[in-house]
């Protein structure tokens, strides 16, 4: 399958007043043609940043390309102008953003805003962008297209705001759709219909997907490709069923395992992860998860890991991987 | 919509009729009550009085004939002067504070905004800092003071620019910059924080994400939602540049109806306060109506609010 | 790449992994918002000018050797010179001691009517926001009213009612005639927060929160409200002092010899015409400075209490 993206050795940082901020520190992961890739983690893992920066949209003092390449399609995204990234936002590269009520402008019709991008990339004349408008609403399900596209963002549903969302992202027929956090701030039912209508959309559309989220259930749901990430680097990677089936890294197992169950016994308490994420102002040398690790071991703290294959697609950093671990692992079972 | 606008027109109406009814009290409630003396005024003026406000009937009566007065567009005679009425001073002052004030308010209008938004734009830069330093002269120095100081400096200095007067555009030239600067520093200090605040909204990211140009996002999304909160202060802000307009006109001595009614207040003559002030508000509460309109027709969130419900 | 040995990889201990924690120190609200306030070298300046011009007020009367009052005939229109620091009106006046009167008028104006505004705001808010829906409609729809009646205005039509021609109005009045419209603001404000603090309290009600969080949640909710009211009350102050020296600037002010800045301001106007500049510039100077503080000092506070601009 040929590659539409290819992120290699990626680093952003940002500058603040304290110091520098390291988000993003050197990771690589590859986007297939009509395969979605889902990027999980914590708040502040560095998921958002990485988002955000395939489409150059992070504020550029305080952030920086630290290192690294962002090859779409063969051309470095890191290097692009903003002028050539205009060509390449809404167009080539879509955004669907993770709140609803504030992502859409409260003073322009939804129509307009649908298609805005549009019109400035094929030049459309009114007309055909309005038809296009109604299209589009169609598209995404939102009942009453011909009365809705001329009403405002505050006459609409958190689900309906977001099927916009979805239609403005896919108007140009973007080859690929970043979705972060798309349901996160959704009900339950309607997080599954607005899966099913990206799922839906991305058959006919043959489009790539990145799906960044913290929830588990919905990567499971759609994702071909799991990264995971930890405090700005990537700690496993796999395909969906290897991640799912044999998660190797330590973190991963505790993710999987705080995802609430209906079958939980009783007396089972809700597993969760103790400790919060590192500072990133100061990065530890070693391995980013030492300090909330079960199986942490001496080398952990000064040494990062390097990647060890346990498929031809799925490796994790763990020191764990290491020969010389399978004493410890003996002792403490890896569940 | 019509809901809206009824609404504001109802409140109008009351705002105009309390400002009339205060000012009919308060100078009922003078003490000495000046409309009762004769001896203060010559014998055919109080006559005139007697006969239109009918001096010797109770006061709630009183009101009632001045209310009638009004509504039937007779804002009464002059204490002092003999040969003209309020309404003829109105008629004469109104065209010149009308002109002089809504050159500042264009004036403010123009280069509030832009200069908030610029502020905003290249926040902590130069142009931020040179914008604010001018918005915080704006807003502390009175607009009495930038009136003498610049008739003090500029014009006694450049020969194009009188030092008073009224007649040409070169006289409104510096009575307009003075009264208009408070309103403009206003203007700038809250559109650039309302800009700021629009700036980090989730919208601004979306429309960046569509790849739209720089220009486009600015202008039609940042500056589009910013404005509001300007519009929403609009009121007020005519409403101080009306009482703003009295102080420049007697410095610049422009024979605007500011200057009418300063010089009531210094003359006591009672019944120009009240024509010019019941006028005054007039002219403001139909300012305040129109703000109101704008308001609405700019934030869509207004319009439907009522409607839907 | 180092050597990997053996004894490396066994179990970290608990110290070692805790080590790891930086803890950042908890931070208390006020103090950090006096050091925010301090790094905005703009608001130090005007607190410093406020204080300074407080200063003066107080002692510079005082000082000068002269009263507010003692006219010298033969000093008329003096400049300023090493007798008189600011020279002398077309009374004799001396208009150091004169400037700095007046300032102490200007401030004591300016803080009676904040408080004023405060204490009426705070009342009628608060009543406002604790009552039935319909009661509370009712008093925001006559503040309403009650505002759009331009201040100023309102202010200079008492000072005219309440005073007689060349006996200027009395200090009573003029603080009436400028708190009657002004305390509005402040209601609204209270209000809103008074309304927040009512939608906590249902919240609080369910059962899995103990009193314990009412009393955390209120040690929350009076610094959020203190703050937005502290800085309405700094902002209030100079937009009272405006209003005095417009009034004073009108002929409105106090009962001459006493006189604010504003009356100052306008004695001097004639003077400027022939040339005595000094006799305008110092009243004039002073009340821009003192506005001029107060305003940054507002505006630094406000930006020092948004939790959203921490550094």
């Amino acid at each position: 399958m040929e590659n539409i993206l290819e992120v290699k050795n990626l680093q952003v940082s940002f500058k603040t007043f304290f110091g520098e901020v390291e988000a993003v520190r050197n990771i690589s992961f590859t986007v297939g043609k009509k395969e979605t890739v889902a990027i999980v983690g914590e708040s502040g893992c560095g998921k958002s940043v990485t988002a955000s920066s395939i489409m150059q949209l992070l504020p550029m003092p305080p952030a920086f390309y630290k290192g690294g390449q962002i090859l779409f399609k063969g051309e470095d995204i890191v290097k692009k102008t903003e002028k050539e990234m205009q060509q390449i936002r809404g167009s080539k590269i879509s955004m669907v953003f993770q709140d609803p009520m504030t992502s859409l402008n409260p003073t322009m019709k939804i129509g307009k805003q649908i298609v805005e991008g549009l019109i400035k990339h094929q030049k459309l004349s009114k007309k055909e962008a309005h038809k296009k408008a109604i299209e589009m609403l169609k598209l995404v399900a939102v009942p009453q297209p011909e009365k809705r596209v001329n009403q405002y963002p505050h006459e609409f549903s958190g689900g309906m705001r977001q099927r916009v969302m979805i239609a403005l992202a896919m108007v140009a027929n973007p080859e690929l759709l970043i979705a972060d956090e798309p349901t996160t701030a959704l009900d339950v039912t309607v997080q599954a219909q607005i899966l099913d209508l990206m799922k839906d959309l991305q058959d006919k559309l043959n489009m790539s997907i990145i799906l960044i989220t913290h929830d588990l259930g919905v990567v499971a749901d759609m994702s071909d490709k799991v990264i995971v990430m930890y405090a700005g680097q990537i700690v496993e990677q796999g395909n969906v069923n290897d991640i799912f089936k044999n998660p190797m890294h330590p973190y991963t197992i505790k993710l999987l395992a705080s995802v609430p169950r209906l079958n939980m016994k009783r007396d089972e308490s809700l597993h969760y992860i103790e400790g919060t994420p590192p500072d990133l102002y100061i990065p530890p040398k070693g391995c980013a998860f030492f300090d909330r690790c079960d199986h942490a071991m001496k080398v952990c703290k000064d040494y990062m890991p390097d990647p060890e294959y346990h498929t031809q697609e799925h490796y994790s950093r763990c020191w764990l991987n290491h020969p010389l671990a399978k004493d410890v692992r003996r002792e403490g079972s890896v569940e | 919509m019509k809901k809206y606008l009824l609404k504001r027109f109802v409140m109008s109406i009351i705002t105009l009729w309390a400002i009339v009814t205060i000012t009919f009290f308060l100078m009922h409630a003078i003490p000495g009550n000046p409309f009762a003396k004769e001896g203060k005024m010559p014998p055919v003026v109080y006559e005139n009085l007697q006969k239109k406000y009918g001096l010797d009937k109770p006061l709630y009566q009183q009101y009632l004939i001045y209310l009638g007065n009004l509504v039937r567009g007779d804002f009464g005679d002059s204490m002092k002067s003999r040969v003209e009425t309020v309404n003829d001073m109105i008629e004469r002052g109104f065209p010149v504070s009308a002109r002089l004030g809504a050159q500042a308010l264009v004036f403010a209008l123009i280069f509030g905004p832009a200069l908030g938004a610029m502020a905003a734009l290249y926040q902590n830069k130069i142009p931020d800092y040179i914008s604010m330093i001018v918005a915080i002269i704006g807003i502390s120095v009175p607009s009495f003071v930038m009136g003498t100081f610049l008739i003090q400096f500029v014009a006694k200095n450049v020969s194009f620019l009188p030092i008073g007067g009224w007649g040409e555009f070169k006289h409104t030239i510096l009575p307009s910059f003075a009264l208009g600067l408070m309103p403009l520093a206003t203007m700038a200090r809250l559109m650039r924080s309302s800009m700021l605040e629009v700036l980090n909204q989730d919208y601004i990211k979306t429309a960046k994400s569509k790849g739209l140009t720089k220009l486009a996002v600015i202008m039609k999304h940042a500056v589009r939602n910013a404005i509001l909160p300007v519009v929403s202060v609009l009121g007020i802000t005519i409403s101080n540049l009306l009482v703003g307009s009295f102080v420049i006109e007697k410095i610049f001595g422009i024979p605007g109806l500011g200057m009418f009614f300063v010089k009531s207040i210094g003359n006591r003559d009672y019944t120009l306060i009240m024509g010019t002030t019941v006028f005054y508000a007039l002219i403001l509460v139909l300012m305040l109506l129109l703000v109101d309109i704008t308001y609405m027709l700019v934030d869509p969130r207004i319009r439907l609010t009522e409607e839907g419900h | 790449m180092t050597e990997l040995t053996r004894e490396m990889f066994e179990r970290a201990s608990e110290e070692q992994r805790n080590a790891e924690k930086i803890r950042r120190p908890s931070i208390k609200y006020w103090p950090d918002v006096w050091r925010r306030l301090k790094q905005n070298k703009l608001a130090m300046v005007g607190l410093t000018l406020i204080i300074l011009i407080t200063i003066m007020a107080i002692i510079g009367p005082m000082i000068s050797g002269y009263t507010y009052y003692e006219q010298d005939y033969s000093n008329i229109n003096v400049k300023p010179n090493s007798e008189f620091w600011f020279g002398t009106d077309e009374l004799g006046r001396d208009l150091f001691t004169r400037t700095w009167y007046g300032a102490r008028y200007s401030l004591l104006i300016g803080i009676l009517a904040a408080a004023i505004d405060f204490t009426i705001g705070i009342l009628y808010g608060g009543i406002a926001g604790v009552s039935s829906r319909r009661v509370d409609s009712i008093m925001m729809r006559i503040a309403e009213v009650i505002y759009s009646i331009p201040y100023l205005l309102v202010v200079i039509l008492m000072s005219v009612v309440f005073s007689s021609q060349g006996s200027g109005t009395s200090l009573f009045v003029i603080i009436l005639a400028m708190t009657i419209t002004d305390w509005v603001p402040m209601a609204i404000l209270v209000r809103g927060q008074v309304l927040q603090l009512k939608e906590a309290e249902y919240s609080l009600a369910s059962e899995s929160l103990g009193a314990d969080q009412g009393w955390i949640l209120r040690k929350h909710i009076i610094p959020n409200t203190l703050g937005p009211i502290l800085v309405n009350v700094t902002l209030t102050i100079p937009r009272a002092i405006f209003a005095e020296a417009t009034l004073g600037f009108l002929g409105l002010g106090l009962q001459a010899p006493k006189s604010s800045l504003g009356t100052l301001a306008n004695d001097g106007l004639a003077g400027m015409a022939v040339g005595l500049t000094y006799q305008i510039i110092f009243p004039a100077l002073l009340i821009s400075l003192i506005m001029f503080s107060f305003n940054v000092l507002g505006d630094g506070l406000r930006d020092a209490l948004d939790p959203r601009l921490r550094k």
